[in-house]
């Protein structure tokens, strides 16, 4: 019963949605379904708050390694919970201007917005800009020439990372027009549009037969071990 | 001569209305339902007296705005000219003060600033306001599109089902002077099929690809020996689990970033079944951090009944299976914290991933930890690929749960897609047979042919 009811409401959604696809007049059952998943998806954030304070309280209570960092998540997540839930700092809207909670939780200058704009904003850039050099330091082992298809690899990379310059474009622009096509910036663009391409939409093709299969496998009840296994 | 009067009077009353409709209006156009859509399409005819129709170089299509439409476009024309009339005032004023000496932060010009841009704004607002009647006039059509001599058909398109729209067609010459014009005698709404036939072909694809993995499943279960390429991502999951368990540390699974409505999601955690299972046999430590409720719930429901099957209940922990936060950063900052200080032995990445991929992936790396990464984001796998040991890459991906599970029924889906595999190649030598024959040849059925396959078969 625990694993037949969440598979038979999988194909009931999955069913309906196919079928939204392809006759407009069902279409309305489709939204019906995806809002029932929002709904769902919305409740489970009370879970997964109270989940997070769970794990972190106890690691604090324990004084696990790392407790610290846990303190920090605790006190952030309650205070912006608090800021923003109780609207602290924010006017009333001006069309309900008698009403104390009528203006958005983001209104700017509000200390949410203010929460919002100078701590997670640089928080996410920080962590985003850190990728530059984990780029570097990806790029520069996977383009050892280790052997014919690494120097291939490294050969293709150099000509594509010169054609988005102006080093590039310097370099083979004495090149007359009659050879155009071998001008750096150019192979660039035959390279992106033809190699890349090809290789990119093969794998596209694998990827969607794949969702197909498994969505399938899903629907009809074949595979059931996202819900832990086949027995019921 | 009293006769004679009243019959001119007669005939040019009568003839009049005839000349005037002719010259108003001499396209005949008609608007009509298109079969087989989703309602929001409309069909347009239109026919040209033929002795005219031979200087025609150009038609221009345009449909009614709707009254949100027009609305809005009465809205922008109020926004644009309070705006352009208070920075003509401001303009004026700031220069009026420069010739005079003022600065520009006298109290007295900032006020007279303030005071003449609310009185501007309020009269270019009112002046719209009085002329709201003549640009609901202007705006009553929309121009649409331009269509050659020869064409007398068109289909509109992303029109909404609720409204009733009317066309009208504008004939010109080269110069482009209006020849003629026509408006359709009637709205009309475009009304929904029981059937999207733009989609025909889709669902003939999408039937065959689900008989044929149905077949091939029922053929594995009556005992059809099927046979699987190694794939070496998935055969490295024990080997991870292993060595985590050798060397006493703990394993790291990451369902990505998506919800439970992503299918590569759901795949993930078929993955993480076998990994979780795995792990209970070697007794090893699976942590699971996610970043969304409901995968959470559905990862501790899968590494709960895994533990189960390796009759190892009491080893299951749920509160090694947490959420940490939907926000996308957060949760890449939780993992690299979590990774550089507990150095897990193993991590597998399987999901759903976008720019956190290769932060993660170069994390694991640097602490030795052995890699298997498996997404369906074509372009987040050149990054797996750079910095994990084993990449399970699109389809792959998708086959885990079939060939880590090795059920006879999960192998035939597989040869199922097979069939989608060769439905794909013969389009694909067909186009492009066709395209190159219309390419050398010229041929217009072949180019047709192929704007057939292209936007009728493939959509």
């Amino acid at each position: 019963m625990k694993r037949t009811v969440p598979l038979l409401i999988t194909a009931f959604g999955g069913f309906v949605l196919i079928i939204a696809y392809f006759i407009p007049a069902t279409q309305g059952w489709g939204e019906t379904v995806a809002i029932w998943f929002d709904v769902l998806a919305s409740i489970a954030f009370i879970l997964g708050g109270a989940n997070l304070l769970k794990i972190h309280l106890k690691k604090m209570s324990d004084r696990q390694s790392g407790w610290g960092f846990s303190a920090v998540t605790v006190s952030a997540f309650l205070i912006t919970l608090t800021v923003g839930l109780a609207k602290v700092g924010v006017h009333p809207s001006l069309n309900f201007p008698d009403y104390t909670w009528s203006g958005s939780y983001r209104e700017m200058g509000s200390p949410f917005w203010w929460l919002y704009e100078y701590a997670f904003k640089p928080l996410t850039a920080t962590m985003f800009a850190m990728l530059a050099f984990y780029v570097a330091s990806a790029a520069f082992r996977a383009f050892r020439a280790k052997n014919i298809e690494a120097i291939l690899l490294l050969g293709t990379a150099f000509i594509i990372l010169l054609g988005r310059t102006f080093a590039g474009v310097f370099l083979t622009s004495w090149l007359p027009d009659s050879l155009s096509g071998l001008r750096i910036e150019n192979l660039t663009v035959t390279i992106m549009q033809v190699f890349n391409t090809a290789g990119n939409r093969a794998i596209m093709i694998g990827i969607a037969l794949g969702i197909a299969s498994t969505s399938l496998k899903v629907l009809l009840g074949v595979d059931r071990s996202y819900l832990g296994g086949g027995e019921d | 001569m009293r006769k004679l009067i009243l019959i001119t009077i007669a005939l040019v009353i009568f003839t009049l209305p005839a000349f005037g409709q002719e010259e108003e209006l001499p396209i005949v156009v008609t608007a009509s339902d298109h079969n087989w859509d989703g309602g929001d399409k409309i069909d347009l005819k239109w026919e040209l007296p033929q002795d005219i129709g031979e200087n025609v170089a150009t038609f221009k299509i345009y449909r009614s705005n709707t009254t949100d439409e027009i609305n809005a476009i009465i809205k922008d024309k109020k926004s644009k000219a309070v705006k352009d009339a208070k920075e003509a005032v401001t303009k004026r004023l700031i220069e009026n003060a420069e010739k005079e000496g003022v600065s520009k932060d006298d109290k007295g010009l900032l006020q007279r600033i303030r005071d003449e841009r609310k009185s501007v704004a309020d009269n270019a607002s009112q002046d719209i306001t009085d002329r709201e009647g003549d640009i609901r006039a202007e705006s009553e059509f929309k121009f649409l599109t331009v269509a050659g001599k020869n064409e007398t058909t068109f289909t509109v398109e992303k029109l909404e089902g609720d409204i009733a729209y009317s066309f009208k067609i504008l004939a010109l010459d080269k110069d482009g002077n209006i020849l003629l014009s026509g408006i359709t005698d009637k709205s009309i709404s475009p009304v929904a099929q029981s059937f999207d036939g733009s989609r025909f072909f889709l669902g003939i694809i999408t039937l065959i690809l689900c008989f044929s993995v149905v077949w091939f499943i029922q053929m594995a279960r009556r005992g059809k020996p099927l046979k699987v390429r190694k794939i070496a991502g998935l055969e490295a999951v024990d080997e991870a689990v292993g060595r985590a368990t050798e060397m006493g540390r703990s394993i790291l699974f990451v369902p990505g970033i998506q919800d439970m409505n992503e299918i590569q999601t759901i795949a993930g955690l078929t993955v993480l079944s076998r990994v979780a299972r795995t792990a209970a046999n070697y007794d090893a430590t699976l942590e699971v951090p996610t970043s969304r409720s409901l995968v959470m719930s559905a990862a501790r429901e899968t590494v709960q009944a895994s533990y189960l099957s390796a009759g190892r209940p009491d080893a299951f922990n749920q509160d090694l299976i947490y959420y940490v936060t939907d926000e996308q950063f957060g949760y890449v900052a939780h993992l690299s914290g979590r990774m550089v200080r507990e150095k897990p032995a193993a991590c597998f990445y399987m999901g759903a991933f976008f720019a956190e991929s290769l932060i993660l992936a170069e994390t694991g790396n640097s602490i030795g930890a052995i890699q298997v990464a498996g997404t369906a984001m074509p372009a987040q796998l050149p990054f797996f690929v750079a910095a994990c040991d084993y990449t399970l890459i699109g389809e792959e991906f998708f086959a885990a749960s079939a060939y880590l599970s090795g059920e006879p029924e999960q192998l035939g889906s597989l040869k199922g897609q097979d069939v989608g595999k060769v439905i794909v190649g013969v389009v694909m030598i067909i186009g492009i047979t066709v395209a190159t024959i219309g390419a050398i040849t010229g041929s217009e059925a072949m180019m047709n042919m192929l704007q057939f396959i292209k936007s009728t078969v493939l959509g």
